[in-house]
């Protein structure tokens, strides 16, 4: 049967060489579980997204009191949507992480800039599918962040204020705006999504992974072509990733069933209430995880150049995604790990670390005179890291990599 | 097996294979209108944008009245004679105390940036991005304000308005906010959505 399917479609080979064979490094270590972690959330936000969708309309009139049937009258309609709401702050938690991991072990550098590539563009298709599912709910916070975002398009020169009626298909967000939404969310993305996530993990396997080491364990391999600093995928890597998922699970069950809302950081307080267009509430926050990039916006506030500071903070927020797509380029460092660069590296990754954290608690609270200039001050810290990369890595003493992963 | 021929003249190959690619171009651009296209505002949202009228009548001063065009607040003050005076004369703290960078109708680029004396018509929303500032028409020292004149403030991003929706300077948002078309075809009366003669 199997060499039946064999001959004309080659499955064992293709399972041999993406899953039970394939040669992980010896030396990987914690930061290498995330990759894994990630498919999984992907497969799960998958399917309790098309059970919601099963229960959900997409009308302005009716969509935030479907979501309160799914969660009352639906039989385990309110399990669904805790995993989906969960699952994105999930998400975001694992990708980060997998992307830190990146830029510590220098995953990004040569050959593997595609491998990076494909992993950004799942980041920012990430953002896009977190924006959408976001407003779908139809609160006050859904609202008024797609009333925010789209403005935002209105503050690019000439064009803007067009193109934001475009966007949103009337003169102000609307019904027809969440339906255009719910189809970027449920159908558009989704599949972007996973075609480039398949085409992230071919890359990965053409080219094989990365480690902590950065070491290249494809100089020393035995007679079959296998590297010697390899152990096969099956059992060894799968042991570890199936104990990391129960790791992963114990937490993520437990915010799922004792804080579903997140203390108001999954599911907004704000939120509960249905949109109203005449009314902006007190605060508005984003999602946690954009709130890096909401800080830098709030920080330009000055115009430069006849452009306003609006359209400056977004071309400074939209900066700050799309650099890390430059991150192959930037760095002209002989070394790949951390570990064997300089300490201009470690310093420069440690700003980056902390800058990333100030601005996602300063675009979470209220601006006031001090907070703006600490955003302002830690949005500097935040793109040094990238745009002087290519001074600091060619100046600092690196130290010399081993052939073999030391043991 | 029949090997491919070599084309006799590789030239004008290279040129059919240009001008097919290029036709091929021009139908994409042709089949991407219709998807473009279908993300306008439809028939029925250009529609939902007519005029609405307020009966302003029963307005005191220092009332503020909301009311929807177009989905958005539109804010309709009456002001007493006293803040009438503070709009021409309190006006160094405002970023753009003659609206030329801003959004409104010629009617309204005057001293008190109002087509009738006493009574402002601002479109509600932060020219920051979007939130709908909150009225708050008391002076004096305020929880966001040492010395407030009364107008309005974006509990979004901080951003100050006075009591006609001129911006104050070292404030997010960019301008004042927008002054919708309206007129007033009787005394009480107020049209918004058309520019009109009072």
């Amino acid at each position: 049967m199997l060499q039946w399917i064999n001959s004309r479609f080659p499955i064992t080979d293709l399972v041999e060489r993406h899953l039970s064979k394939y040669p992980a490094p010896t030396n990987l270590n914690f930061w290498y579980l995330f990759g894994f972690l990630l498919i999984i959330v992907l497969v799960m936000q998958i399917l309790t997204g098309l059970w919601l969708m099963m229960n959900y309309t997409n009308t302005a009139e009716e969509a935030f009191s479907s979501v309160e049937y799914i969660m009352r009258d639906v039989e385990y309609g309110w399990l669904l949507r805790y995993l989906h709401a969960a699952g994105a702050s999930a998400f975001f938690v694992l990708i980060y992480l997998h992307m830190f991991r990146g830029m510590m072990y220098g995953s990004y550098q040569k050959p593997r800039e595609l491998i990076w590539l494909g992993g950004w563009v799942t980041y920012v298709l990430l953002c896009a599918e977190g924006f959408t599912g976001y407003v779908l709910p139809w609160g006050q916070m859904s609202f008024w962040a797609a009333q925010v975002i789209i403005s935002l398009l209105g503050s690019i020169p000439l064009v803007g204020e067009d193109l934001a009626t475009w966007v949103r298909g009337d003169y102000l967000i609307s019904g027809i705006t969440l339906s255009r939404l719910f189809a970027f969310h449920v159908v558009l993305l989704p599949i972007m999504l996973i075609a480039v996530v398949f085409f992230h993990i071919l890359a990965l396997h053409e080219i094989g992974s990365n480690n902590p080491d950065g070491i290249d364990i494809k100089k020393h391999v035995d007679d079959d072509g296998v590297p010697l600093d390899s152990k096969p995928f099956y059992p060894y890597d799968i042991t570890h990733d199936v104990y990391a998922l129960g790791v992963f699970l114990l937490f993520f069950c437990a915010i799922v069933f004792f804080f579903p809302g997140g203390g108001g950081y999954i599911l907004e307080t704000v939120n509960f209430e249905p949109a109203n267009p005449l009314s902006t509430p007190e605060h508005i926050v984003p999602s946690w995880y954009y709130t890096p990039y909401y800080a830098m916006l709030r920080a330009v506030d000055f115009s430069l150049f006849g452009l306003t500071a609006k359209f400056l903070g977004f071309v400074t927020m939209a900066a700050g995604i799309a650099i890390f797509a430059a991150l192959p380029w930037l760095d002209r460092s002989p070394v790949k790990s951390i570990r064997y660069k300089g300490v201009f590296s470690k310093i420069f990754l440690a700003g980056f670390v902390v800058s990333f954290f100030v601005l996602g608690y300063l675009g979470l609270v209220p601006p006031t005179e001090i907070k703006n200039i600490l955003a302002k001050v830690f949005t500097i810290i935040y793109f040094s890291y990238f745009l002087l990369m290519p001074i600091y890595t060619r100046l600092e003493k690196c130290k010399p990599v081993p052939e073999r992963v030391p043991t | 097996m029949v090997q491919p021929i070599s084309p006799p003249n590789p030239g004008r190959r290279k040129f059919l294979s240009l001008i097919t690619g290029f036709m091929a171009s021009v139908g994409a651009v042709f089949l991407a209108i219709p998807f473009l296209s279908a993300f306008k505002p439809s028939a029925r949202a250009e529609a939902a944008g007519a005029p609405v009228q307020v009966d302003i009548s029963s307005l005191v001063p220092g009332q503020m009245k909301v009311v929807e065009w177009r989905g958005k607040p539109i804010f309709v003050v009456k002001m007493a004679e006293s803040t009438v005076k503070l709009l021409s004369s309190n006006l160094t703290r405002l970023a753009d105390p003659n609206g030329d960078d801003s959004n409104q109708p010629d009617y309204v680029k005057n001293q008190i940036r109002s087509r009738k004396e006493g009574v402002a018509v601002i479109t509600g929303v932060c020219t920051h991005l979007g939130c709908s500032p909150k009225y708050y028409p008391e002076t004096g020292s305020v929880a966001f304000d040492s010395d407030w004149q009364g107008g309005f403030f974006c509990p979004c991003h901080g951003s100050k308005f006075d009591m006609v929706g001129r911006v104050y300077a070292g404030v997010p948002a960019p301008t004042n906010m927008d002054v919708p078309p309206h007129y007033f075809p009787r005394e009480d009366l107020l049209v918004i959505g058309l520019d009109g003669v009072s």
